[in-house]
Parts: structure tokens; C-alpha cells; sequence
């Protein structure tokens, strides 16, 4: 596993953190799936050691020392390796992905796509931002022009069909998760938790702060892949007017907006 | 009117009730749970007594209610699940059974009265066909993904079927239906056990949860004794399977299902063996359920079982013949014996 760097486990140990960590381990899920661990906390390196691996596995999946692997899930820190027990064990797929991972490919990394996302920061649209304005010291304008202060990264993509983690937002703008989750966060809801923001792209319970909504479709079945972002992407938020909402709102029920046009060419 | 091309018309769909199949593969690095039925052997019965492919769309009926009537032409359909159920014709209403070909005329109606003791029943419908979303029909609510329309069943719904689908092929019947276990749930510790003392994995198994009322296609709310974390309750969000245990902080445990998120934050203390996870999703709210644990090892050795024992269960399906049933059980029995050697080398020692 030298082709890898892995954080040094040792450095900066927190007497917070449950679990002190040797990185890379694996973990069972049950007898159908294994999770390779290789680290317990953002970081661009262990992210990058993920995104390395899932790179060098695509393509190898369900054939050869990986026959009986379903997929395989990439998240901050790990890939899940999802199999049927029938047809391979967990012993023969880890001795397959530890092949791969001995042995990456020198693939191309695609250079990260920008996208420049229109998010509307009226209060109806935002039912979070005032409070969470109070609650980090600064007004809703200094919140608003903060959070569309920055580029994000697109760090994971999982949790519902489109939904991007993106990171890391700047310390002075983090605050926890709501106690107790809401039961119906509006699509298109704009949300920050912890070091992170994103956006719910359907529906759903939900315990981030909503403070904005963004009008873009992030998921379409019909497009391959079909999620609009991509891990590693770049995005950031251009706040919109409450009436350009409506017209984008308008386009997007009738079917007429293309998530395609809000890619940055000129970052 | 056998050329006329049968529809299907949802006159209720009971509690809840959707179109899955075996679930949608390879999509959850973008957000996109399996979906797909919760008890996939009763699909694969169902959808054999309805003389359709093993692994057909069928409609999955969660605690009953469920009512369909043909239109317009024959619908041949077939009912796997414990459940009361009746025909209304105009001749009024007529007890029938699951676990065998049924075949509507049209204006004739079939409704699941009652669940016996569980919550699902799959309902096979020779002719059903939706569209491939992302490789599956399987409807997933939340983003509008497969079914007939995206979304779960509603009353009024006219669906056509393919043509022909309602009389072709002997009707068939089960000459045994699946064994009924209350063993205990099964499960292999982790990923995330390391999270909780030894005492809250002791207690884990040691006293007996009840289902909640939140217990859906997501998952299963269960309330009993608070299980206690070592120290943080959170952690930095990881991929989730079907049968993951998550135990947020205020220790009541939640058991994710085929519609659940596929990444979460909670630590999993445990997850649910394949072989019983259906079991576990058949469970009405307010049943009480107790928790085994078992090595990796153990839990690939019960899914071996638990496909044997579907293909035995396949295997004992038989054609109505002139004589009535046909029923060759040495037939089916030597039939099991081998798909249980095939599917085990090496165990006929043990």
C-alpha cells in the first residue's frame, strides 16, 4: 500500500475521538459488504487516497479476483465494498482490492469542474437564516456574503439521490446539527452543518440549518452519470433575486432547466 | 374478449403499496438506496405461480387493503404472503387463498383483507410491466424513481397489462409454504461496535425490543433499553447497507431498509443478517424482537440455507392436473437435497 499516502494516525491524537485509529482497516457490514476505512476525519488526504482507489477498482468490478462485487461506495474516509456472499467471500474481495491498491493505475485525473449555482437567500425561501445568523454573531447579509464567499469542493455524494456534501466551510460559519431534526425539509433547501453545507435535492427529514434554495436540478435518471455533481467538483453560490427564483422555479417544473448551464467555463 | 388487452385497476391501495423487483444496483455512490422488495423470496414465488419470470416487477402490499380489479380482459395473478383475502364478483364475495394462480374476469375483484401476523405480500400480475429506471423497476418514492409513475400505488389507477398475460399456462399451487421462524433476529457486531461498551452489546442481546411506530420501506424505529455509547454518539458520515443498525444518541436503535439513505453519521452497532432481514421487515409494529449475534462465517452459511430453502420452496410448486393436485413429494424432496449439496460443497460431512 505504498502507492497511498495515509495521514500519519499517530499525529495530533484527541482524547475526544472514540476511537484512536490504525489506518487502513477494514470493517464487516454484515456478511455482504466490507468497509475500507482509511481514515476517521476530513482530510484532503485521506480523500484523496479514496478517490485514488475507487479510480484504480472501476472497471475491475464483478470479473476476475473481483467477481460477486456489486459496487463499491466512496465516502470521506472509506470505500464499502458491497458483494454477494454467494458467489465470492469477504476474505477473496479484500485480497482483491488490496491487489488494486498495490498496484494503481497512473489514470488521468480529470481536472475539477466549476460550477457557479444560483441560491435565492430570501427568509420564505430560508426559514434558518436569520437564526443562524444570531447564533454565529453576524448579520444575515454578512452570513449570505460569506457563504457565497468561497469555493467549495464536492467531498461525497451520497445520503439521498444527488445530494453533494460540500466542504469545508470556513470555521467562523459552523455551528452543530438542530437537536432534533425537521420532518419536512423543502427541496432545493440550501443547508450548512458542522464544517459543511449542501443542498436536499428532494424532499426528506433533515437536521442542517436551512438558509437559502437553490432552484438547479442536482439529479435527473436519465443522464449518465445521473447526478449533476461529481466528486471533486468546485462550487460556489450566486445569490439570485426572489423573482430569478421564480423564473427558475417556473423552468425547472416544467422540465426546462438544464443543470448543464450553470457549469463555470471561464473559472 | 381474451384479444382485448387487459387493465388493472388499483380500486385501493391499502396501507401502502408499490412496484419493486430485486432493487436497482450500482447507483448508491450517487445517492441512490437498492429499493427493491423487502421479502425478495416471496417475489420469486409469487412471480412463479403467476407464471411470470422469476424476478418480475410484482406489487408489493404493505399491511393490507390492498384491491385490484380486472378490466377489460383475464388478469392471472398470485399472492405470496400470509394473508385473508377474498373475490367479488357479481356474485358477491368468495374466500381465496394466497400461495396459488389466481385468475380474475373482468369486473371481478381480489382484495387482501387481512394480514396474519405480518405486514407484506407480494402480488405478481402476469402482464405487469413498467419502465427500466436506472435498471429496475423498483419504485423509490422519495425521488420519484420507477414504478408505474414514480410513485407508490393510488386508488383510481388504470394500468394496461401486456396482452395475453391473463390466461396463458396451468394454474399452479405451493405444496408447502415457507416456514414461519420466531427465532431470535440474527446479526454480525460492527462496523462501528467499537463505539459501545461491552455491557450495551450485552444488553443489545440480552432484552427484547419491540417494533416502533415508525417502521416503513426506510426502516425500523425499535424501542426497548437505551443503549449506551462509550463516548461520542456521532461520526463522520459513512456508506450504510440494508440491515445496518444505527444508534443515534439517544440510544434507541433504528434498523435501515432498502429505501434508507446510503450514507449516515450515526454508529452501526451491528448488522442484520441477509437471511432474516425480511423476517425482521415483516414484523407489525408493537412485536417484540429479540437480537442473536453471529460470526461472518455463520451469517454466509445461513444465506447458503436460506437460497436453498427458496429454491426448495420453488421446487414445490405444481400444475394442476387432471387427477387434481400433482404431488410427486419424494420428487421434491430428493429435488431439495441436491440444490442444498450444489450450493454447499463439501458440507455433505457435516
Amino acid at each position: 500500500m505504498a502507492s497511498f499516502s495515509f495521514p500519519d494516525p499517530s499525529a495530533g491524537e484527541d482524547p475526544a475521538r472514540s476511537i484512536p485509529g490504525t489506518f487502513p482497516r477494514w470493517r464487516a457490514l454484515g456478511e455482504a459488504a466490507l468497509t475500507l476505512e482509511l481514515g476517521d476525519e476530513l482530510s484532503p488526504a485521506v480523500r484523496a487516497a479514496v478517490q485514488a482507489i475507487d479510480r484504480a477498482l472501476s472497471g475491475r468490478l464483478g470479473v476476475g479476483p473481483l467477481t460477486g462485487v456489486i459496487e463499491v461506495v466512496p465516502t470521506f474516509r472509506s470505500l464499502t465494498v458491497i458483494f454477494d456472499p454467494l458467489l465470492t467471500s469477504g476474505d477473496q474481495v479484500a485480497k482483491g482490492v488490496e491487489a488494486v491498491m498495490d498496484r494503481p493505475e497512473d489514470g488521468e485525473v480529470e481536472p475539477p469542474r466549476h460550477w457557479s449555482l444560483p441560491v435565492c437567500y430570501e427568509p420564505t425561501l430560508a426559514p434558518d437564516l436569520i437564526e443562524t445568523a444570531q447564533r454565529l454573531g453576524i448579520s444575515a447579509a454578512e452570513l449570505v456574503r460569506a457563504h457565497c464567499g468561497q469555493a467549495y469542493e464536492v467531498l461525497m455524494l451520497g445520503f439521498l439521490p444527488g445530494f453533494p456534501f460540500l466542504g469545508e466551510l470556513a470555521p467562523s460559519l459552523q455551528l452543530p446539527r438542530w437537536a432534533t431534526p425537521r420532518v419536512r425539509v423543502p427541496p432545493g433547501s440550501v443547508a450548512v452543518a458542522g464544517a459543511m453545507t449542501a443542498i436536499y435535492p428532494w424532499e426528506s427529514p433533515g437536521g442542517w440549518h436551512l438558509i437559502g434554495n437553490c432552484p438547479v436540478p442536482l439529479f435527473d435518471a436519465r443522464h449518465s452519470p445521473p447526478a449533476l455533481l461529481q466528486v471533486g467538483d468546485r462550487v460556489t453560490f450566486r445569490p439570485i433575486s426572489i423573482d430569478e427564483f421564480a423564473q427558475l422555479e417556473t423552468a425547472r417544473q416544467g422540465g426546462d432547466l438544464d443543470g448543464a448551464r450553470f457549469l463555470d467555463s471561464a473559472a | 374478449m381474451t384479444s382485448e388487452r387487459p387493465v388493472l385497476e388499483v380500486v385501493s391501495p391499502g396501507a401502502y403499496a408499490t412496484i419493486q423487483d430485486l432493487g436497482r444496483r450500482g447507483f448508491r455512490r450517487h445517492g441512490v438506496p437498492w429499493s427493491g422488495a423487502l421479502d425478495s423470496r416471496l417475489l420469486r414465488i409469487a412471480n412463479a405461480l403467476a407464471g411470470c419470470p422469476e424476478t418480475a416487477p410484482v406489487i408489493e402490499a404493505f399491511d393490507g387493503g390492498l384491491h385490484l380489479t380486472a378490466r377489460e380482459g383475464l388478469v392471472r395473478l398470485a399472492v405470496a404472503g400470509r394473508v385473508e383475502m377474498e373475490r367479488l364478483g357479481p356474485d358477491g364475495a368468495r374466500t381465496e387463498r394466497p400461495w396459488e394462480t389466481l385468475t380474475l374476469l373482468p369486473g371481478e375483484s381480489l382484495r387482501i383483507r387481512r394480514m396474519v401476523g405480518g405486514r407484506l405480500a407480494m402480488v405478481a400480475v402476469a402482464g405487469l410491466s413498467c419502465p427500466q429506471v436506472l435498471g429496475s423497476a423498483a419504485t423509490y418514492g422519495r425521488a420519484g424513481l420507477g414504478g408505474w409513475d414514480g410513485g407508490p400505488l393510488r386508488g383510481g389507477q388504470r394500468w394496461p397489462l401486456a396482452p395475453a398475460g391473463g390466461k396463458s399456462g396451468p394454474a399452479l399451487r405451493m405444496l408447502r409454504t415457507p416456514q414461519r421462524l420466531t427465532d431470535p433476529i440474527r446479526v454480525v457486531f460492527g462496523p462501528q461496535d467499537d463505539y459501545f461498551p461491552a455491557e450495551t452489546l450485552a444488553s443489545f442481546l440480552a432484552q427484547p425490543y419491540r417494533i416502533g411506530q415508525d417502521a416503513d420501506r426506510m426502516g425500523i424505529r425499535l424501542a426497548g433499553p437505551s443503549l449506551r455509547h462509550r463516548g461520542a454518539t456521532e461520526m463522520l458520515s459513512d456508506a450504510i447497507v440494508p440491515g445496518a443498525i444505527q444508534v443515534p444518541g439517544n440510544g434507541q436503535p433504528v434498523v435501515l431498509l432498502a429505501d434508507a439513505q446510503t450514507a449516515g453519521g450515526y454508529p452501526k452497532i451491528a448488522t442484520v443478517i441477509g437471511a432474516d432481514l425480511a423476517r425482521l421487515a415483516d414484523l407489525p409494529v408493537g412485536s417484540p424482537v429479540r437480537f442473536g449475534a453471529v460470526s461472518v462465517e455463520a451469517a454466509v452459511s445461513l444465506a447458503r440455507e436460506a437460497e436453498a430453502e427458496t429454491q426448495a420452496l420453488l421446487a414445490a410448486i405444481r400444475g394442476e392436473t387432471d387427477g387434481g393436485w400433482d404431488e410427486p413429494a419424494l420428487y421434491a424432496a430428493n429435488l431439495v437435497g441436491g440444490v442444498v449439496d450444489a450450493l454447499r460443497p463439501g458440507s455433505e460431512e457435516g
